[in-house]
C-alpha cells in the first residue's frame, strides 16, 4: 500500500500526486517509470516519474486523466492509498556532456521531460528547452522547467500564450538562428515525436524519444510493449523506454496503442456512469 | 510390511486385475465455456480403489522416475488404508507443492511411465492420488506446520516467487534461516499464477501453498524487481543478505521474427495468459484489463503453453480456436492429457504448418496468416525429425487474433544488472547442477532461468538442491566466522 501524501489539480484533467514509495524515491533516475495498480480489479498502468524526493520518501506522478484508470486515479485525494507501485522501471536516460541539448516536451510529455532537463543540465549541458501545448490552460510545469533549463521557449498551437505554433516550428526557428544542438530529446504525443524526428533527421541532430506503448508487466515478460526500432523488435519496458527516434516505427506504435480503443471507451463510459464523475 | 499388504486384503494377482480408476471431469461442451477446473478429483472411495492397485514394490521403479523422489508406494499405501492426512504429510516430506504437482506434472513421462503395473495394464494413477491426498488435507484445514530449527541468524533472499524460489524458501525456513522472497509481480506463484490457467490449476491452491510458507515464517515482498529496486549485489552488501537464490524463470517471450508479427491482436502466450489469468481480463469490464475477444484465434506452437492458450481462447468465446504446429501430433511436446482435453473441447489442429507472414486491416489489426505446409526430414539435434517447407504449398488462414507460443528466452533484468554472474550462450545463468552455485560466491540459481523453459517439478528439484548447498554454505561460513 502506498499513501498519497499530496494532490494538486494542475488543469481540469491533469493531476499531480505525491506518493509514498521511499525505495523508488531513493533509486530512481531520470527517464525511468513506475507501474501502478489502484485496487484489486485495476489494470497495471505505466507512468513516467516527474520527480522524486528521497528525503520525504515520495515520488511525483503527473498525469492526464484520459482513460478509466487514470480518471479513477485523478479522483484520489491526499491520504488515500494505492494498492501497488512497482519500479523504478526501464533504462535511465543516457547522460553525458553532449554540449547543447534541445529538450522538447509536448502536452503531458513535459512531465517526464522535466527530470531529464534537470539531469542534462547537471551533466554540464547547455539545455535549450521547448515546451508546447494545444492551448494556454494545458501548459504544465512552466516555472520548474524554466528554472532547470539554460533557456526556455514556449509555444501554443492556438497562440493563446507565447508563440503561436508547434514545437517543431520553434525548433526550426532556433536552428535557423544558429543554435547547433548536439542532441535532441523529445517527449510527447507520438505524432509530435514523429514530427520532431522528421525534422531533426534533416538537420542531422541525433534524437532520443521516450515511448509509451501499452504495457502489462513492465519486466520484459509479456511483449505487449514491443516496438520496432531500426527494423528490430524491442521491448520498451526493458530495452527502453528511450530509443533513437530516427529508427522508431512510429506508425506501428500508433496502431498498437489504439488496439483497445473500443474497450477503453466501454470502460470509461461504465465508470463515468457508475461513479457519477 | 506384510501387515500393510494384508490391510488391502487382496493378493497381488487380484490387484492387477482392477482397472485404472478414471477421473471424473466436467463435460467438454460445458467446460470449454467456463474457467472452472476440468478434472474434478477422486472421491475417497475412488482413491482407495486406485491405491489398492499399487503393488508396493520392494524396489519401486516409480520413485526413480520422480525428480524429487517422492515416497510413492508409502503415500499410496496410506491412502489405501484410508489414512489420507498421513499420506499428504508423507508427500510433503519431499514435495512442498503436492496439490500443484498432482495437477501439472507430466507423470506419464516420469513416475507413471516406469510403474511396473504399466507393463501389463495401465500404470497406477500416481498423479491423481497425489492430488487427492493434498486436496484432502487442504479441505480438512489440517495443514501441518513443520518443525522449524532454532534461528541461525542468517538472512537469505529468494529472487522470484515461482516453484523454484518457493521450494528453496520452504527448505531453508525449516533449517532456521530468515527467508525473504522478492517477486516482481503483484502476486506470488510465478508461472503457476500468471501462466497456467485456472481450469488446470486453480489459483486458490497456489495461494494456499504460499500462505502455508508465510505461516512457517517466509517474508513475502511483492512488487519488488531485483535488478531495478535492489541489485543482487545491493541485496548482499546493503540489505545484509548472507546468500541469494535466483529463481526468476524463463520469462521473456520468443517471437518468430516474421513480417507483420507486431500487428495489433497478435500476442505472445505470456501476454495472452497474463491478461487472462493474472489480470482477469475475461471479466472485463468488471476488471479493467482488456483483451481482444476474437472469433478465429490461431495459436502457434505445440507445447503445454500452446494448449493452455488455445483452450483459453475457447473460453473467451472464440468460434474457432486453431493450433498451428510445424511438426505432427507425435512430436508435440505438450502432455497427452492436455492435447486430449484440447481436442475434446473443440480445439482444431493444423499440423505440418508454419506461418510465414501476417496481413492486417487499415487499423493495423491482424486479418490473416500466410502459411506453408511442412514435411518431416532427417532428425535434428533434438532427435525430432526436422520440419522442412514444401515449396509452392503456401495458403492462408483467416484469423483475427494470434497467440505466439513458441517458447521463452531468459529474462535479462538480473543478468544485466549483476556483474560477475556467468551466463551460458543462450543467456541462461550458468549454475552447477549438483549445488545450484553460480560464479558469484553465495549466489545460487535454479529453475527455468538455468535450464530454459522446463517443468514445475524440475524447478522445484533445483530449488531443493540449492537449499541444501546454501545451508551448507551458510553454516560453514558460520564456523569460519566464529573460529
Ligand atoms: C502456460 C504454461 C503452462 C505450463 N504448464 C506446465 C505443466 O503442465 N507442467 C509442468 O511441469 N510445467 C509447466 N510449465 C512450465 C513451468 O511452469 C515452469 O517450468 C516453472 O514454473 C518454472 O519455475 P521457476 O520457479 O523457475 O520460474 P517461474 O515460475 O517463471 O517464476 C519466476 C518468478 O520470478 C519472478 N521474477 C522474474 N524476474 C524477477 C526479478 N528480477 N525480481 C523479482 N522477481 C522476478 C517472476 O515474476 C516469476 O514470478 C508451464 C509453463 C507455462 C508458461
Ligand atoms: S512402481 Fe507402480 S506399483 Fe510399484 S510401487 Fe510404484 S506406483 Fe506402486
Ligand atoms: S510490458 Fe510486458 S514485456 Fe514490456
Amino acid at each position: 500500500m502506498h499513501e498519497i501524501t499530496y494532490r494538486e489539480v494542475i488543469t481540469p484533467d491533469v493531476f499531480l500526486l505525491k506518493i509514498k514509495a521511499p525505495v523508488i524515491a531513493r533509486k530512481r533516475k531520470a527517464g525511468q517509470f513506475v507501474i501502478y495498480r489502484l485496487h484489486e480489479k485495476s489494470e497495471r498502468i505505466p507512468l513516467t516519474l516527474a520527480d522524486a524526493d528521497p528525503d520525504e520518501g515520495t515520488i511525483t506522478l503527473l498525469f492526464q486523466a484520459v482513460g478509466k484508470s487514470t480518471m479513477e486515479l485523478g479522483t484520489k485525494k491526499a491520504g488515500d492509498q494505492i494498492l501497488d507501485v512497482v519500479g523504478p522501471l526501464g533504462k535511465p536516460t543516457h547522460l553525458e556532456n553532449f554540449g547543447t541539448v534541445v529538450c522538447i516536451g509536448g502536452g503531458i510529455g513535459v512531465a517526464p521531460l522535466y527530470p531529464i532537463v534537470q539531469a542534462m543540465k547537471d551533466a554540464g549541458n547547455n539545455v535549450v528547452t521547448i515546451i508546447g501545448a494545444r492551448t494556454k490552460d494545458l501548459l504544465i510545469l512552466e516555472d520548474m522547467v524554466k528554472a532547470a533549463s539554460s533557456e526556455l521557449h514556449i509555444c501554443t498551437d492556438d497562440g493563446s500564450y507565447c508563440e503561436k505554433g508547434f514545437v517543431t516550428d520553434r525548433l526550426k526557428h532556433l536552428v535557423e538562428q544558429g543554435v547547433k544542438p548536439d542532441l535532441c530529446v523529445a517527449i510527447g504525443p507520438v505524432v509530435m515525436m514523429r514530427a520532431v524526428c522528421n525534422m531533426t533527421r534533416e538537420f542531422n541532430i541525433p534524437t532520443v524519444v521516450s515511448l509509451n506503448p501499452i504495457m502489462v508487466d513492465g519486466t520484459g515478460m509479456c511483449g505487449a510493449c514491443r516496438v520496432t526500432v531500426g527494423g528490430k523488435t524491442k521491448f520498451a519496458c526493458v530495452d527502453g523506454p528511450e530509443f533513437d527516434g530516427h529508427q522508431v516505427d512510429f506508425d506501428e506504435l500508433i496502431k498498437r496503442q489504439a488496439a483497445y480503443l473500443a474497450e477503453e471507451k466501454t470502460a470509461r463510459e461504465k465508470w463515468t456512469c457508475e461513479s457519477g464523475q | 510390511m506384510d501387515e500393510k499388504k494384508k490391510s488391502k486384503g487382496l493378493p497381488k494377482k487380484e490387484r492387477m486385475k482392477i482397472p485404472r480408476t478414471p477421473m471424473p471431469e466436467q463435460d467438454p461442451k460445458e467446460r470449454s465455456r467456463n474457467f472452472s477446473e476440468v478434472p474434478l478429483g477422486y472421491t475417497p472411495e475412488m482413491a482407495i480403489k486406485e491405491a489398492t492397485r499399487c503393488l508396493e514394490c520392494k524396489k519401486p521403479k516409480c520413485i526413480i522416475g520422480c525428480p524429487v523422489e517422492v515416497k510413492i508406494p508409502e503415500f499410496i499405501g496410506l491412502i489405501a488404508e484410508g489414512k489420507f492426512i498421513e499420506a499428504a504429510w508423507t508427500l510433503k516430506e519431499t514435495n512442498a507443492l503436492p496439490a500443484v504437482c498432482g495437477r501439472v506434472c507430466p507423470q506419464e513421462t516420469q513416475c507413471e511411465i516406469t510403474c511396473v503395473t504399466g507393463k501389463k495394464s495401465k500404470p497406477v494413477a500416481i498423479g491423481r492420488l497425489e492430488r487427492f491426498a493434498a486436496d484432502y488435507e487442504r479441505a480438512q484445514g489440517k495443514m501441518q506446520i513443520p518443525e522449524i530449527a532454532p534461528p541461525t541468524g542468517k538472512r537469505v533472499a529468494m529472487v522470484g516467487c515461482g516453484p523454484a524460489g518457493l521450494t528453496c524458501a520452504g527448505d531453508l525456513i525449516k533449517l532456521g534461516h530468515e527467508v525473504h522472497i522478492f517477486e516482481a509481480l503483484h502476486a506470488p506463484g510465478g508461472v503457476l499464477v500468471y501462466g497456467i490457467p485456472e481450469f488446470r490449476l486453480p489459483k486458490a491452491i497456489v495461494n494456499a501453498e504460499v500462505d502455508y510458507l508465510i505461516a512457517c515464517g517466509m517474508k513475502l515482498h511483492l512488487n519488488t524487481i531485483i535488478g531495478k529496486m535492489y541489485t543482487v549485489h545491493e541485496l548482499m552488501e546493503e540489505e545484509n543478505f548472507d546468500a541469494i537464490f535466483i529463481g526468476t524463470g524463463a520469462g521473456a517471450p520468443a517471437f518468430m521474427r516474421i513480417p507483420g508479427e507486431n500487428f495489433a491482436n497478435i500476442y505472445s502466450a505470456n501476454e495472452w495468459l497474463t491478461r487472462i489469468n493474472l489480470m482477469r481480463a475475461y471479466e472485463f469490464p468488471a476488471c479493467d484489463t482488456p483483451i481482444h475477444r476474437g472469433k478465429i484465434i490461431c495459436t502457434i506452437g505445440g507445447g503445454n503453453v500452446a494448449m493452455d492458450s488455445a483452450r483459453t481462447a475457447l473460453r473467451l468465446g472464440a468460434e474457432h480456436s486453431i493450433v498451428v504446429y510445424r511438426r505432427t501430433r507425435k512430436e508435440m511436446p505438450a502432455r497427452d492429457e492436455e492435447i486430449h482435453h484440447a481436442k475434446e473441447e473443440g480445439v482444431e489442429f493444423h499440423f505440418l504448418t508454419a506461418p510465414l507472414e501476417y496481413s492486417a486491416d487499415d487499423e493495423g489489426k491482424v486479418t490473416e496468416m500466410r502459411c506453408i505446409r511442412m514435411e518431416l526430414g532427417e532428425p535434428d539435434a533434438s532427435g525430432r525429425r526436422r520440419p522442412l517447407p514444401i515449396e509452392g504449398s503456401e495458403f492462408t488462414i483467416e484469423c483475427d487474433t494470434v497467440v505466439v507460443a513458441i517458447g521463452n528466452l531468459a529474462n535479462p533484468i538480473v543478468p544485466d544488472t549483476t556483474p560477475g554472474l556467468k551466463l551460458n550462450k543462450w543467456g541462461n545463468i550458468d549454475a552447477d547442477r549438483e549445488t545450484g552455485a553460480t560464479s558469484i560466491p553465495g549466489v545460487y540459481a535454479g529453475g527455468d532461468i538455468v535450464t530454459g523453459a522446463a517443468t514445475v517439478i524440475e524447478a522445484m528439484g533445483a530449488g531443493k538442491v540449492a537449499a541444501r548447498a546454501m545451508h551448507e554454505y551458510l553454516t560453514k561460513s558460520e564456523t569460519a566466522a566464529t573460529t
